[in-house]
């Protein structure tokens, strides 16, 4: 059963209870992700890209089928336990940044570091070195609202980093960016790639999902085809 | 854990920081609720404390009667003279002690304004004639010399004790035991000094500075059976026997049928409400009767205050709840469990009540004293008083923060993250 994969999907559905007949969000998607590995997911608004990230991120359960994630059976997880996988093992890109706005940018860092239990002190350099890293480390008592989309996605993507996750899951990062800021973004994922990081990005722009090493195409929830 | 909790203060208290003002207000409801849980509690305390005060001085198993000028004077007695006629009598203080069981002695003092001189000085005393009893009854400390007794009683010693003030006045010094003075025409010697009554122990009546004790004996002797005086401010003379009887009864729970006895058995012989019953342990039983009233009042209004603040809250921090979705969709994304959730939501509604209970506490600890600088009213802040503010404010904060905060947690983190 186990060929290395760090993320496996057999037989994935997700039905939504809407209107007369419901919603097939996905519908039977089967696939393995290999650990150091890059995709971009890619189709038509409505495919289903979302809802399988969503998946991926351990915030939804499937309504059928198996999804295991490092080994583990995530069916049998209650929601603390998948709260924990979030923490340790996961990080977030969104493509509204999503940052919190009434916090500093490094508050904003440490708020992984904050829910691992950090002390003050460690996490404050813990978010420097992150914020240095992105090339924010100046900017770190600064809101959110005070800096481009750029610098802003720049740093949740520290936020993401905080917690050194094993996957990196991105939905359209560079959806509200202009072509160069998201030249900028897409080599920072590039660089986290080959350190090691595996990293899952939905987008529906080509040039941009050319940065992955594998992309895979959605149509109706279903696996269209994978290059 | 403490730190982390310390933390999360410091972090609620940033965030309300950001609606100075909201906050505020949404803490008036606690602010009144907790303000009129402490004045409840200083009032009735205070009541308490000084009927409890009294009875300390005095001693729970005494009663007092005292002469008093009937308001509905007979108009018969005033066209046949200017003299009014009142009070209690010799009669009724051996009735008492031959005919009330419980008992064990009765102490009668007789009261009258002199003119005290020693040398130069002078000053107007009240005189009190009484027996050795008395100071066993007011138990008031002796600063020099010694009191009266028996001896005194039996020889119709012309000695007198001096209160405090009385003592500086007319000897100029505090501690002169031996001196002779002057009361009307006769000469007393000085045998002791007593402290003065302070005011606060509700013996007013009893006594007052500027009194001066005599023995019963000497004041009937040198200035008669009945005492004959002009009533304060007008023409009318009053003749008046005694002015005083002070009752010792057996035991604390004898005391009201004791009184009532008292009371019957004057009321045969007095066709007038002549005199006065008081009741040192019946005031206490005022006082709580006080208390009631007034934690009844006090607390609905506290009751009320605290239920509507606490609604105020909980519709302030179901606001907050839908303004912060998308807050609360990012942190559980980021790995934030329910629960972590809800003590955050908690602990803000927490220090928005606590908030409210600290100044709650502040206006609260002012009104008893405006009660009591504006009413006269007696009123005491107990520590216990606080503690109880301090718990009422964090449960509020807890009973109607719970809500908020467990909908918070609840929501599902990808609708969260979409909301706009
Ligand atoms: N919470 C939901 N409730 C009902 N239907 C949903 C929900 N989330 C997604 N869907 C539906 O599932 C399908 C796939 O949505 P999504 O994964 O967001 O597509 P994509 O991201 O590819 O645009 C859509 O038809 C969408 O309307
Ligand atoms: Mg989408």
């Amino acid at each position: 059963m186990n060929n290395g994969a760090i993320i496996q999907l057999e037989d994935v559905h997700k039905f939504y209870p809407m209107g007369r007949q419901g919603v097939h969000a996905l519908a039977g998607v089967t696939l393995d992700f290999q650990p150091g590995s890059f995709w971009a997911v890619m189709g038509a608004s409505g495919s289903g890209k979302s809802t399988l990230l969503n998946l991926l991120g351990c915030l939804d359960r499937p309504t059928s089928g198996r999804f295991s994630l490092g080994g583990k059976d995530i069916s049998l997880l209650d929601d603390d336990e998948l709260s924990e996988l979030r923490l340790r093992h996961l990080g977030f890109i969104f493509q509204s940044f999503n940052l919190i706005p009434q916090m500093s940018l490094s508050e904003n860092i440490e708020l992984p570091l904050y829910y691992q239990g950090y002390h003050a002190h460690e996490s404050v350099s813990r978010a420097l070195e992150l914020a240095e890293r992105v090339g924010l480390g100046d900017r770190l008592d600064h809101r959110p609202t005070e800096l481009s989309g750029g610098q802003q996605q720049r740093v949740a993507i520290a936020r993401a980093l905080a917690n050194d996750p094993d996957i990196l899951l991105a939905d359209e990062p560079t959806g509200n960016l202009d072509t160069e800021t998201s030249g900028q973004i897409m080599s920072l994922l590039t660089e986290l790639n080959q350190q090691g990081k595996t990293i899952i990005m939905v987008t529906h722009e080509r040039d941009i999902a050319n940065h992955a090493k594998h992309r895979l195409h959605m149509r109706d929830g279903i696996i269209d085809s994978i290059e | 854990m403490v730190l982390k909790v310390i933390r999360n203060i410091r972090i609620g208290i940033k965030t309300l920081m950001l609606h100075k003002l909201r906050s505020l207000l949404t803490t008036l409801g606690v602010v009144f609720g907790v303000s009129s849980v402490i004045a409840m509690l200083a009032v009735g305390e205070g009541a308490s404390r000084e009927a409890l005060e009294r009875i300390r001085k005095l001693g729970s198993n005494i009663i007092i009667l005292s002469s008093e000028k009937p308001m509905e004077d007979d108009a018969a007695t005033r066209e046949t003279s200017l003299m009014s006629i009142y009070g209690l009598l010799y009669d009724d203080e051996l009735r008492i002690k031959e005919s009330i069981p419980y008992v064990i002695r009765t102490v009668p003092v007789r009261t009258m304004r002199k003119e005290a001189r020693l040398g130069q000085r002078s000053m107007e005393l009240r005189v009190m004639g009484t027996t050795p009893d008395w100071f066993d009854l007011v138990k008031r400390p002796l600063l020099a010399g010694r009191l009266l007794n028996i001896q005194d009683m039996e020889r119709l010693a012309p000695v007198c004790v001096l209160t405090e003030r009385g003592a500086r006045r007319l000897l100029a010094t505090q501690n002169t035991i031996g001196e002779y003075i002057r009361i009307g025409s006769d000469s007393f010697e000085v045998v002791g000094i007593l402290e003065g009554d302070d005011g606060t122990g509700g013996t007013q009546r009893l006594d007052r500075d500027g009194d001066v004790y005599i023995p019963m004996n000497t004041a009937l002797q040198r200035f008669g059976e009945r005492i004959l005086q002009r009533a304060t401010g007008a023409l009318e003379l009053e003749l008046v026997e005694l002015h005083q009887i002070i009752v010792e009864v057996e035991s604390t729970e004898k005391v009201e049928i004791v009184a009532e006895a008292i009371h019957a058995m004057l009321q045969r012989f007095h066709p007038r409400e002549d005199y006065r019953i008081e009741v040192p342990l019946a005031l206490l039983r005022q006082a709580e009767e006080t208390r009631r009233t007034f934690n009844i009042v006090l607390g609905s209004i506290a009751g009320i205050s605290l239920l509507v603040g606490g609604i105020g809250i909980m519709n302030i921090m179901l606001a907050s709840v839908t303004e912060r979705t998308r807050e609360i969709g990012i942190r559980r994304a980021i790995g934030a469990k329910q629960r972590q959730i809800i003590g955050q939501f908690l602990i803000e509604t927490v220090v928005l009540s606590s908030l409210g209970g600290l100044i709650g506490l502040g206006i609260g600890a002012l009104i008893p004293w405006i009660i009591t600088q504006a009413a006269g009213m007696p009123t005491y802040i107990t520590p216990y008083s606080l503690v109880l503010a301090v718990g009422i404010s964090v449960s509020i904060g807890v009973i109607f923060g719970l809500y908020p905060a467990v909908r918070a947690a609840r929501l599902d983190p990808i609708t969260a993250l979409r909301h706009e």
